[in-house]
């Protein structure tokens, strides 16, 4: 029955999302984590493969040693304590010194990862992303083309209806997961993002890229991102941020450079005129020099906004 | 000079206890102050088992059903809020005041009267903090940890919340003051400190903790409280201030208020195994060091639970390392107490059971904390039911299973009675496997990319949801189950003797049970034996 259902999702996925990477998460009873599409999702994966062996082995190790005791040394069988034994200087040296051990095992490579992952330099490109609630905002820098991305409407119905079956839920495979317009980037490129957020804290996650990072009002984060494979690859918000914290999912849709740039022309094409003219002023930050179409009027109506 | 108000009561003698008004609202005495916090705590812990219900019932399917998002992120917040501060904080603090005078040889806690205010600020605190759910807009709905500018989003209940805290802290501060007075200035001639319970040990390294880092918090929510209401820009980028801020002084509070919540829980287990096992505690001065290291290390990690605020390379990597390390003295008690159990004569009495299964579930809760503290990894766990696994491992099959494991213990000591030995392994069983039906799916989930603190969730996550689910309704039935457990003890149960467990030392079996209502109003003659660590030598 579950191999039935597991089918039937991985059906529902084809037939819904032909750009999916097969790799991607989620799946249904799925236990570990994922290994991406990126080489930070790589770095991810490899650390927690490696420490969980590790706290595998020490548990094996622990917990069979109690085990054997709890058998061995049991009153009911007429085991006699050695009330001489509460104290080893050589064992305490043995259980200190392995561990230690252990994680300068763990330590090392973790580092080694890090230090790539926070690697921004020699980027291709340069994705802003600002969390709004509920709500996220691309801004393909230098090229002035800015998104907004919210949970689409179908997900949205759903959600507010008490009554929605289950059969409901499972015939949009990407309820909650998807969204009006998904962030398109190339695959192959080395993507910088900016990240930050216009009112609360939020926090861009997808799990397929590898890492999240928050993303905070006055104050601007980085990431990277290179993805090998096409596909769409869905995330969340991972920071609560209100009310509708589970409701601003995250879908990057990677397509090869040739397709993106021809994306990219249509939407400049088509955004131009609106492009000058930034939407609602509940979503204008607006102060970043780097968007040289924001007009001038646009800041005291952003320091108004913010100072509420 | 502090004794002289505790004996002021000069019934002693002829064990006279005062009238029910005088003895539970004006007690001065340490065990009705230890009976009254274990009684608020349980409370707390039935309303904030109540909490997670909600929690999990709207989890147990995807799609929103039952309650509102709002709604849901109130029961988040205020879940964790009663818990920690209502919950395991006071069953350690009741159990401070119960146990310590008796293993030390003290009449009473130093300073009774500052006892009972510590006490009694508590029921106004939560009841304050619970009435929020009440006001116009609900309770706090921005998360326990109230970062800005969420948590200033909220309507009225901020300032209440704030304040129900404020309160919080000056009792958990007062208590603090209160087991460092005691253990310092009274125990009995021979007591030594390196002679003293463990329990006693963890409770004085846990008030130092307490001592530190209360103040920290009460300053974090004051200037939350500002920036809301007095036009202050501590945590406001717009006014030259920093959110991230915010989360370094709260988690500079927040770190150690983890190991506040389990050192209690290491001493208690480190009383019952020896017992049990019929052996005294293996290494003992060893686990009297990894405590104060544990407790010193707790204070230069903080920052590990938020790596992914964007801090500085090198910041990253030094608090992966500091954090990694506390590893190694947790695992020397971990380690200390297999080696307890090693050649000993093992018997499997309730009190042992919820014993063992700590030093296990609670070492679970370990490896996944050391897995939290790998950078790369932390950046697919952070803000996952990961993390949400991890902490309730360590705070439910952590410090509540000790808190339970010590209940049954000292309950003869208390009570004079003996509970249904049968019932108490029923008891454990039951909790063991909802327990991990409710805790260990969540670890798949996490995994598997479910953010916590979600409402609803892609029908993908649903299958480990609902076994969650299943296993928190599970585990909501036990705390009834020991209603009756112990209301059957009070009525039928077999009388207890001065030492009712066969291995067990230390001075508190030495009066008769139940406790007679003042103890040691003399200090007590130590015959050898008496004590459990009376032989420095290890």
């Amino acid at each position: 029955m579950m191999q039935a259902r597991f089918s039937r999702w991985v059906v529902a996925a084809l037939a819904s999302m032909p750009l999916a990477a097969l790799a991607a998460d989620p799946v249904p009873w799925q236990l570990n984590m994922g290994r991406g599409v990126t080489a930070s999702a790589q770095n991810a994966y490899e650390a927690h493969m490696l420490a969980l062996w590790i706290c595998v082995g020490i548990g094996v190790v622990v917990f069979a040693a109690m085990a054997y005791a709890m058998f061995r040394f049991r009153h009911s069988k007429g085991a006699v304590p050695d009330t001489s034994f509460t104290h080893s200087t050589r064992l305490e040296i043995l259980w200190t010194v392995i561990p230690v051990v252990l994680l300068v095992i763990m330590a090392v490579p973790a580092t080694a990862k890090l230090i790539s992952m926070y690697d921004t330099r020699e980027s291709e490109m340069t994705i802003k992303v600002t969390g709004l609630q509920w709500m996220w905002k691309y801004e393909y820098l230098g090229e002035g083309v800015e998104i907004t991305s919210r949970l689409d409407r179908e997900s949205d119905r759903l959600r507010q209806n008490r009554n929605a079956t289950r059969a409901e839920l499972e015939a949009h495979p990407a309820y909650l997961l998807s969204v009006d317009n998904e962030l398109v980037v190339p695959t192959n490129t080395k993507i910088r993002f900016v990240i930050t957020a216009d009112d609360v804290i939020h926090s861009w996650w997808v799990p397929a890229l590898g890492w999240k990072q928050d993303a905070i009002p006055g104050i601007i984060n980085e990431g990277w991102t290179d993805i090998r494979e096409p596909g769409v690859y869905r995330g969340q918000c991972a920071e609560l941020c209100g009310k509708d914290h589970g409701f601003m999912p995250i879908v990057v849709r990677a397509v090869p450079r040739e397709e993106f740039d021809a994306w990219l022309a249509s939407k400049k094409a088509a955004g131009q005129a609106p492009a000058a003219t930034p939407g609602t002023t509940d979503d204008a930050q607006g102060t970043e020099p780097a968007d040289p179409q924001a007009p001038e009027q646009a800041a005291p109506a952003t320091d108004a906004a913010s100072a509420v | 000079m502090s004794t002289h108000t505790a004996t002021a009561d000069h019934h002693d003698a002829h064990d006279h206890k005062p009238g029910f008004v005088e003895r539970w609202f004006f007690s001065t005495n340490h065990k009705d102050i230890g009976t009254l916090y274990l009684l608020f705590s349980f409370l707390m812990v039935i309303v904030g088992a109540a909490m997670s219900v909600v929690i999990r019932t709207e989890l147990a399917v995807p799609g929103l059903q039952h309650v509102s998002p709002h709604f849901f992120n109130q029961m988040t917040s205020m879940h964790a809020l009663v818990m920690i501060f209502g919950a395991v904080m006071p069953a350690f603090v009741g159990l401070a005041n119960w146990m310590i005078p008796l293993q030390i040889g003290a009449p009473d806690m130093a300073l009774p009267r500052m006892n009972n205010w510590s006490f009694w600020i508590l029921p106004f605190a939560f009841t304050m903090l619970l009435l929020t759910l009440f006001l116009p807009g609900g309770a706090p709905a921005g998360g326990w940890t109230m970062y800005p500018p969420l948590s200033l989003q909220g309507g009225a209940n901020v300032s209440f919340a704030i304040f129900a805290i404020h309160m919080m802290g000056i009792s958990s501060i007062m208590g603090a003051i209160n087991v460092i007075a005691t253990i310092l200035n009274m125990r009995a001639p021979g007591v030594d400190l390196l002679k003293m319970p463990i329990f006693c040990w963890t409770w004085l390294i846990t008030a130092f903790l307490l001592l530190a880092v209360m103040p920290v918090l009460a300053g974090a929510v004051t200037m939350l409280l500002t920036d809301k209401f007095f036009a202050t820009s501590f945590f406001n980028a717009a006014g030259g201030g920093d959110p991230v801020m915010y989360q370094h002084i709260f988690w500079f509070f927040g770190h150690p208020e983890v190991y506040i919540m389990i050192l209690p829980a290491f001493g208690i287990v480190s009383e019952i195994i020896p017992t049990f096992s019929r052996k005294p505690l293996f290494g003992y001065q060893a686990m009297v060091y990894a405590t104060a290291a544990i407790a010193f290390l707790s204070f230069i990690v903080w920052a590990h639970h938020m790596f992914t605020v964007g801090m500085p390379l090198g910041g990253e990597i030094y608090f992966m390392f500091a954090t990694m390390l506390i590893s190694i003295p947790t695992g020397v008690k971990v380690f200390n107490w297999a080696s307890t159990l090693w050649r000993g004569s093992i018997s499997f009495e309730t009190p042992m059971l919820w014993s063992i299964a700590f030093v296990i579930l609670f070492t679970i809760g370990g490896f996944s904390g050391l897995m939290l503290a790998i950078v790369p990894a932390d950046f697919q766990y952070h803000d996952t039911y990961f993390v949400v696994a991890h902490f309730h491992y360590v705070l439910v099959t952590g410090a509540l299973f000790a808190i339970i494991a010590s209940i049954y213990y000292w309950w003869p000591k208390w009570t004079g009675r003996m509970y249904n030995e049968k019932w108490g392994k029923f008891h454990f069983w039951w909790t063991v496997v909802f327990v991990n039906l409710t805790f260990f799916p969540q670890h798949f989930l996490g995994l598997a990319g479910m953010p916590r603190r979600i409402p609803d969730y892609n029908v993908v996550f649903a299958d480990w949801n609902l076994v969650s689910s299943i296993g928190a309704f599970g585990m909501f039935l036990t705390p009834f189950m020991m209603i009756f457990i112990f209301a059957h003890s009070l009525k039928h149960g077999a009388k207890a003797g001065a030492r009712p467990w066969e291995g067990a030392r230390g001075l508190e079996w030495t009066v008769p049970s139940p406790a007679p209502h003042h103890t040691f109003a003399t200090p007590p003659a130590i015959k050898p034996g008496d004590l459990a660590h009376d032989d420095v030598t290890h």
